[in-house]
């Protein structure tokens, strides 16, 4: 469903992604693993359209989206949980999920309103976020880290994605909250929604995810199911280190 | 007393009209982080617009709705042609709206020439309104209800409307809000057309007692920087407490103390931003 090919992105003159060629499959849990600075937020923004690539190819469902401004990305129901959760301090929690549970790229909006699937809205959410429903008159800046990450996820979700492209989601938050978060990955997995899931994390990424692709300075390094990246002792050393656990600090 | 009330009320007035000049200011840097000096010019055609369209039509309402909308649509225009293509980089951004100022202070002269004038008095509001002792002119009371309706339109559209909340959120942070489905660019020259539109609005407020003049527009906008800054860059009720601050003291400072006027304008702004140097209202 989603096709990344020879992706170069730069933020300057700095070379950040140096030919990414990888791929999402419909309905299922990819994983980009590697360490701090390989380039793993840099595909995020490209992918979303932040960061536009400079050269190489994103294919979504047979459209090319590598240079759509990302409004009309979000439109074709990609959407993004960033890294850092980047709740809008003045909105309340009920504005979040309004903005982004109504407005559509225009792009594909006017043939996708029509179509009435059953999906994500702002009930279903409150559903599975029971915590964010007693808190929707509450500003951004007024919740917990743990809120706002759920917070950041329900923002996504709202818009109803075909593909969800989670950046950290585990970041910081507490393992209670981390096991939540891979349950809900499940859950939208097992309804047919297909997720990009970036990590650090790399236990939880291998235990959460269907296929894994390791990044390394810029570059796909290694492709293959979790079990035969978990088996190769080689790559798990080289490229991801010894897998730990976070510090509980949120680094930004 | 009776003086003190009367400048009080005169210091209102200024702070009605600040008010409508630097509330574009603010939302316009608030959205697209830049420092807009066409911000005077657009001030300056409103009132300069009004004044062609009420000698042709002799109709104060044509004139308004005029100045409104034809420099809404030269802020559309600019913000559409040129400042969009230099996107997120503030400095060339505002180098271009200094010379938009430059450009539209010349057109100005070359088109209506340097003569000063005064828009004419509504006539329902020409005379003035007395209450014991005081007598204070009822078009300035006017306009200090103008800008107090068009306040609180702008907090409600601000606050409680999914285009506040849209508008909000791409000043919170514009990244996320284009991820978000938003279109940033539609937000930046919708809000670029109508903060050029609220200062086309002031000026035609302002018209009766200030009037147009060659300068006109260099003369409003250091004020208009002075309420911005005082309140926080790209807070609406910033722009409210700084006009009234500005307007209040701008006018006391006149009146008791002529000769330190600067001193007297620029002085609170110092000590504002000594104590919080984002200002009353801003953010970091």
């Amino acid at each position: 469903m989603l096709n990344v090919l020879d992706l170069h992105t730069y933020y300057g003159d700095s070379h950040v992604l140096q030919g990414v060629t990888m791929h999402v499959d419909s309905g299922r849990v990819t994983a980009v693993l590697g360490r701090n600075g390989v380039g793993k937020t840099t595909l995020c923004r490209s992918l979303v359209g932040l960061t536009p690539a400079r050269a190489g190819r994103i294919v979504f469902n047979d459209t090319e989206i590598t240079r759509l401004p990302p409004h009309q990305i979000c439109g074709l129901r990609i959407s993004l949980v960033p890294q850092g959760r980047r709740i809008f301090r003045s909105l309340t929690v009920e504005e979040h999920l309004a903005i982004a549970g109504r407005t559509r790229g225009s792009l594909a909006g006017v043939s996708e309103k029509r179509e009435h699937r059953p999906g994500w809205d702002v009930r279903k959410v409150y559903d599975v976020f029971p915590r964010l429903s007693e808190r929707r008159g509450h500003r951004g800046d007024e919740l917990s880290g743990g809120e706002q990450q759920m917070l950041a996820i329900a923002r996504a979700l709202v818009a109803n994605p075909v593909l969800l492209v989670m950046d950290e989601p585990t970041e910081g938050l507490a393992p209670m909250l981390v096991a939540e978060v891979g349950k809900l990955i499940r859950r939208l997995k097992d309804e047919g929604t297909s997720i990009l899931l970036v990590e650090q994390n790399a236990s939880f990424a291998v235990k959460t995810a269907d296929y894994v692709h390791v990044m390394s300075k810029g570059r796909i390094v290694h492709s293959s199911e979790p079990a035969a990246l978990w088996a190769n002792g080689d790559i798990r050393t080289q490229f991801l280190g010894v897998p730990r656990v976070d510090p509980p600090v949120a680094r930004d | 007393m009776i003086y003190i009330i009367t400048q009080f009320l005169n210091g209102l007035f200024s702070a009605a009209l600040l008010f409508l000049i630097a509330g574009g200011l603010t939302l316009v840097f608030g959205v697209m982080r830049i420092v807009n000096i066409a911000h005077g010019s657009f001030y300056m055609l409103g009132v300069y617009v009004a004044y062609t369209v009420i000698a042709r039509t002799d109709s104060l309402l044509l004139g308004t709705i005029a100045a409104v909308l034809l420099v809404a649509a030269v802020g559309l225009a600019v913000e559409r042609l040129f400042l969009r293509r230099f996107a997120s980089r503030p400095l060339p951004q505002m180098m271009m709206t200094m010379g938009f100022a430059l450009v539209f202070r010349d057109a100005a002269f070359m088109i209506w020439g340097g003569d000063p004038f005064t828009l004419p008095y509504p006539a329902l509001l020409a005379g003035s309104v007395e209450t014991r002792d005081i007598v204070f002119p009822a078009y300035r009371l006017f306009v200090m209800l103008v800008a107090a309706v068009v306040g609180l339109l702008l907090w409600v559209l601000n606050e409680h409307t999914l285009i506040g909340a849209k508008l909000r959120a791409t000043v919170d942070d514009p990244e996320m809000a284009a991820a978000t489905g938003i279109n940033v660019a539609l937000v930046s020259g919708g809000v670029f057309a109508a903060g050029a539109a609220l200062a086309a609005f002031g000026g035609v407020m302002g018209g009766p007692i200030l009037g147009g003049y060659a300068g006109m527009d260099l003369d409003l906008l250091p004020l208009a920087f002075v309420v911005v800054i005082i309140g926080g860059m790209g807070s609406l009720k910033g722009a409210l407490v700084g006009s009234i601050a500005v307007g209040l003291i701008d006018n006391f400072g006149k009146a008791l103390v002529p000769e330190l006027s600067y001193f007297t304008l620029f002085a609170p702004m110092v000590i504002v931003l000594a104590i919080k140097p984002t200002g009353l209202y801003g953010r970091g």
